[in-house]
């Protein structure tokens, strides 16, 4: 046992070689089984890595079936919105925060940390929502999560360890705490801000919970709605346009959860990098 | 709408003070007046707030926020003591005392919520636990930079995809027609559908979890075992100990604290399994394995217009979910730990 033996070594190649397809075969096969023609579903068990007749049938039913495409539209909308609201408003608070000797800024932090602890539960936020009107507004899917009590920590807490050399020297040039945020913090900030917003934008993009509560009228739903409806409870896209089944029930399923994944995907390499820093900054440190 | 018209009033408020304040500043200060006083350090409240009024009017939109979002609807709590009918509203709506929790608590299936909500807590638990440190173990042992780097990224990657489509995509591998059916169908076998097995639900959502999360939850772990002195590993590399006996009386002592925490956090969080994805497979099981209390809130409440008994189950689930919280947190401040919101308020 004194050094790592060759079984060892392999155990553990093994084990990472594992870990990577468990993760990577559920990705790659949706992927692969969207393209697939009927004969390469038919041959194959489960999901279609690589189709033998690739083909854009799927994506084509998909984008002529006005539902996906509406949903997706709607998804596309409340994550832009969303997030730049989002980030604004945590952005505006964090700073507000972030200097300890800001009148009242402990205990507004307080009262932001508590909701941490409860949750007001999903009767009350329906009553609320819909006293407020916003039901079956699209409102409904980013006012009740606007704020992250979590990426506020991680923003107050990066904001409070830059140098205070910095505040100083904007202050002695003249500079207001408004053009300070602006001009110096924000400019510095650009790696926290981007993780933020991903954490934002995912929460959004994949917004079930807000929908599948406030929104009773069909035609509003994001994706993910539409994906439950005509991906796990199985009901026919196809059918749902103008009745020719262009391409196989399954492709179209798995094209569906592709447009569902693939955002996500093409950001998630830029940012990777910064989640261990940002994560960390929230969780441990403070 | 409601975030942006408040602050109006409050600038205005302050400018006016502003410009009144300015002709005549060394009268200003009612009792920052005697000579003896630092006059920097003794601002009246009034001073106070015009000096942070830039930051504080930055504040305002969030703290509206947590406010009408989080603290109001705790209002809607009376719910629980009312036989609530929305058309009469809080107000017209008759109390009933506390008639809705004994009807919830005379109700087999919100026990049966109870029971199953408790199960699934605990198979993750016990389950789910031990599978993010065992992989922060390996990636940990990786040597080659990159390689590591690789496997973090892919491993990090079903954090951020939604639980819609985590169910789906186990739906094509587990489900009725899918991958593994089909492999036991052509080995001959009954095709089995762990799908719709109520018997296994809690592993299916283990299952669920660790491919989702496993990753990200490497990450407070890996950090942990970061900040491990190298010393003690070359320490006891010395006196004669191999890898084993290193990751046992080194690498385990080094992360413990965290692991308590995170083990006391999770312990907090027991009545709270996750409702999106046990929602979206509810129906495949059926209620008697997959509803949980959050679930029987929402069939009850939203789907049967139930609102008096639902939010009477969903208060006493917030106040001992708080209390384990709280509970949680007091513990591992006990234990020495620096606790979850040391970083908050520092």
């Amino acid at each position: 046992m004194e050094r790592p033996t060759r079984l060892g070594q392999f155990a553990k190649g093994l084990a990472i070689v594992v870990v990577v397809a468990a993760v990577a075969y559920p990705l790659l096969g949706v992927i692969g089984t969207s393209f697939a023609s009927q004969s390469d579903i038919i041959r194959s068990t489960g999901l279609v890595l690589w189709p033998d007749h690739p083909t854009l049938d799927a994506y084509r039913t998909i984008f002529t079936g006005g539902v996906v495409s509406r949903a997706l539209l709607v998804s596309i909308g409340i994550t832009l919105v969303g997030t730049l609201a989002s980030l604004l408003v945590t952005v505006g608070m964090a700073y507000g925060l972030s200097r300890r000797d800001v009148t009242g800024s402990r205990f507004i932090l307080m009262i932001a940390l508590f909701t941490m602890l409860f949750n007001a539960g999903i009767i009350p936020n329906f009553l609320l929502v819909k006293g407020l009107g916003l039901y079956d507004t699209y409102a409904a899917l980013v006012m009740p999560t606007l704020v992250s009590a979590f990426n506020l920590v991680v923003l107050r807490s990066f904001f409070m360890n830059l140098p205070e050399e910095l505040y100083d020297a904007a202050k002695v040039d003249g500079a207001g705490d408004f053009r300070i945020l602006v001009r110096i913090v924000l400019p510095l900030s650009k790696a926290v801000l981007a993780v933020i917003s991903l954490f934002y934008a995912v929460t959004y993009w994949n917004a079930f919970f807000n929908a599948l509560l406030y929104l009773n009228d069909s035609d509003k739903w994001p994706l993910p709605m539409v994906l439950r409806t005509y991906v796990l409870q199985g009901q026919s896209l196809n059918s749902a346009s103008a009745g020719e089944a262009l391409a196989p029930q399954q492709a179209v399923q798995m094209a569906v959860l592709v447009i569902a994944v693939v955002p996500i995907l093409l950001v998630y390499p830029f940012l990777q990098r910064y989640f261990t820093k940002g994560v960390l900054t929230g969780a441990i440190k403070g | 709408m409601a975030e942006t018209a408040p602050p109006l009033p409050r600038e205005k408020r302050s400018k006016r003070r502003q410009g009144a304040e300015a002709p005549a500043p060394p009268t200003a200060p009612s009792h920052a007046g005697p000579a003896t006083a630092p006059v920097q350090h003794r601002l009246t409240l009034r001073q106070r707030l015009k000096r942070d009024r830039v930051m504080l009017l930055l504040t305002l939109p969030g703290l509206l926020y947590f406010i009408v979002f989080h603290y109001v609807p705790l209002l809607g709590y009376v719910v629980a003591f009312q036989d609530y009918q929305p058309y009469l509203g809080y107000m017209h709506s008759v109390w009933v005392g506390f008639s809705n929790f004994t009807a919830a608590f005379g109700d087999a299936a919100f026990w049966s919520a109870t029971f199953n909500t408790l199960e699934i807590a605990l198979v993750q638990l016990v389950f789910f636990f031990p599978i993010p440190i065992a992989l922060a173990l390996l990636l940990n042992s990786i040597v080659s930079e990159r390689l590591r780097r690789f496997v973090q990224s892919v491993v990090y990657l079903p954090h951020f995809i939604g639980w819609v489509i985590i169910v789906s995509i186990f739906q094509q591998i587990l489900g009725g027609a899918g991958l593994l059916p089909d492999v036991l169908g052509g080995m001959g076998l009954p095709r089995y559908d762990m799908m719709s097995d109520p018997d296994v639900f809690p592993w299916l959502l283990t299952l669920q979890v660790a491919w989702k999360d496993a990753g990200w939850g490497t990450i407070i772990i890996l950090a942990a075992l970061l900040n491990i002195d190298k010393q003690q590993y070359e320490a006891a590399a010395i006196d004669g100990a191999g890898p084993r006996r290193r990751l046992w009386h080194v690498t385990l002592p080094g992360i413990a604290p965290v692991l308590i925490l995170l083990l006391i956090l999770n312990l907090g969080q027991i009545l709270s399994v996750g409702f999106e994805q046990i929602l979206l497979q509810r129906d495949a099981v059926g209620p008697d394995a997959g509803e949980v209390l959050d679930t029987y809130v929402y069939y009850h409440g939203i789907k049967d217009n139930d609102w008096g008994v639902a939010a009477a189950v969903g208060l006493v689930k917030a106040v001992i979910g708080t209390a384990l919280v709280l509970g949680a947190n007091k513990f591992a401040h006990r234990l020495g730990h620096e606790g979850v919101y040391r970083g908050a308020d520092r």
